[in-house]
């Protein structure tokens, strides 16, 4: 099953949890279920449309999955997905 | 025609000349280079010491604050007895304490929309080592705009990013991040703490990329993310590209010069300041500790950490993590009347904005939180 891998900043949403495996076949979907299982997190990183703030981007490997097929990503069992979200620490 | 260096300089640079890739010519490139500091704080501190150390000939520091006791758990250029001192006069006397034979200008000002262009003129590089999102867009879109490069740097607890932002050569920062946060959903470092030695970690590696970028030698960060987390001790890059849509250094920008930042990123002006919620939800510790005497006292939630509260507390109050609150609204009862509080205020702000969204209406806000609980009521209690 894919996993997403949670920010520090992001984990009090998910149970401190640093990866959360989610099924799903494409990055949406993968996504949809992770905001399914916490679904304070869904507010604050989707709009109303269910697509990610620009604030946040998720990758897949080293890639943004902006710059591959958006949300419609696909995906193989043992992918892993970065959500990366702008921190401003300093 | 590159400065020459006097004998000191080249006895003070020996294990600089024997690399090859610096050598002598490189060092004279540092000496006539110059690099715009904004921030000297957790990030700005070892870039200062770092890039000082290593002859970067004309040094800018902005910064408005003064040291504070609570900086010198990571903020390293800055020392016991320069409390209360302004950060950049006493990060510009340790600069040239380190390496008396380089120029430190310190701008004690904040970096504004207003001041920017001027402040950066003439200089080569911009090192972000700020602490909020206005001032890192506005260094982003600064740099966009004048095609200088932008080393970025960001931490949180025990998670850091570095990457240079180039427009002229790859993506910026907004090419990634197009729109900040929310106020308040991403803590600050002063609510949500930062591992000493991570902004250390972070800032070393802002300080090599400049020099890097100074000397013109490897291969940047540019079109690169780097993520590192302390825990994990692990380093992952990340591709970025440049977004065809972005609002500044895409190809229709519509940002072609410096906006309002505190207002595109929702921050707060004067009426609402850092630690309010807006005046009329607002209660000051004094108001508080009256009503907390009468005869019909209102219920106190503190959305802190739970490990905050061994640090300080107020009895009788119901702990309720900001990041909680939204899934507990069971647990609260709309009709009494409820005081929010947290360390400084900003993370109660936020519960109050959930509250008040859930339709509670009977609702206040400590001003100032427990810190200015424990100044102006209760004096036994620390302040963090």
């Amino acid at each position: 099953m894919p996993v997403i891998k949670i920010p520090t900043p992001l984990r009090s949403y998910v149970n401190g949890l640093a990866e959360v495996p989610v099924a799903g076949a494409t990055a949406g979907e993968a996504f949809e279920n992770l905001l399914v299982q916490f679904p304070a997190m869904r507010p604050h990183l989707t709009n109303s449309r269910g697509e990610l703030r620009p604030f946040v981007n998720l990758f897949l490997a080293e890639n943004n999955i902006r710059d591959l097929q958006g949300l419609a990503t696909p995906l193989s069992r043992d992918d892993r997905l970065n959500l990366i979200p702008s921190i401003a620490g300093g | 025609m590159l400065p020459e260096l006097t004998r000191e300089e080249i006895l003070r640079y020996s294990r600089h000349l024997l690399i090859p890739d610096v050598g002598l010519q490189g060092q004279r490139k540092l000496k006539a280079s110059s690099a715009l500091l904004i921030g000297t704080g957790g990030l700005g501190s070892p870039v200062a010491l770092y890039l000082a150390a290593a002859g970067v000939g004309h040094i800018g520091l902005v910064d408005y604050d003064v040291v504070d006791e609570s900086n010198l758990q990571r903020q390293v250029v800055h020392g016991t007895w320069n409390v209360g001192q302004l950060k950049v006069e006493s990060a510009r006397l340790r600069l040239l304490d380190l390496n008396p034979s380089i120029e430190v200008e310190a701008y004690n000002e904040p970096f504004t929309s207003l001041n920017a262009m001027r402040i950066a003129e003439g200089y080569d590089i911009l090192i972000d080592g700020t602490d909020n999102f206005p001032t890192r867009y506005l260094t982003n879109d600064l740099c966009v705009l004048t095609g200088k490069p932008n080393v970025y740097g960001a931490v949180y607890r025990f998670d850091g990013q570095v990457s240079v932002y180039y427009a002229r050569e790859g993506p910026c920062y907004r090419c990634l991040f197009p729109e900040p946060p929310p106020p308040g959903l991403v803590p600050s470092c002063a609510d949500a703490g930062v591992l000493g030695i991570l902004p250390g970690t972070i800032g070393t590696l802002q300080a090599t990329e400049t020099l890097k970028f100074l000397l013109g030698i490897g291969t940047s960060l540019v079109g690169r993310l780097l993520l590192y987390n302390a825990l994990d001790m692990s380093f992952e890059y990340v591709r970025l590209k440049k977004n065809p849509n972005c609002k500044v250094c895409g190809p229709n920008p519509t940002v072609t010069a410096l906006i309002d930042y505190n207002e595109f990123c929702g921050v707060p002006g004067v009426e609402h300041d850092e630690g309010s919620a807006g005046r009329e939800w607002d209660i000051t510790p004094l108001e508080l500790s009256t009503q907390l005497h009468s005869t019909n006292p209102p219920h106190l939630v503190d959305v802190r950490e739970p490990h905050e509260l061994a640090i300080s507390s107020i009895p009788g109050a119901q702990n309720i993590p900001l990041g909680e609150l939204a899934g507990r609204l069971s647990s609260l009862d709309s009709a009494e009347e409820m005081v929010l509080f947290c360390k400084s205020g900003t993370r109660s702000a936020r519960a109050l904005e959930i509250l008040v969204s859930a339709g509670f209406r009977k609702l206040k806000h400590l001003n100032g939180g427990i810190n200015a609980w424990a100044r102006q009521v209760d004096p036994s209690l620390p302040v963090y």
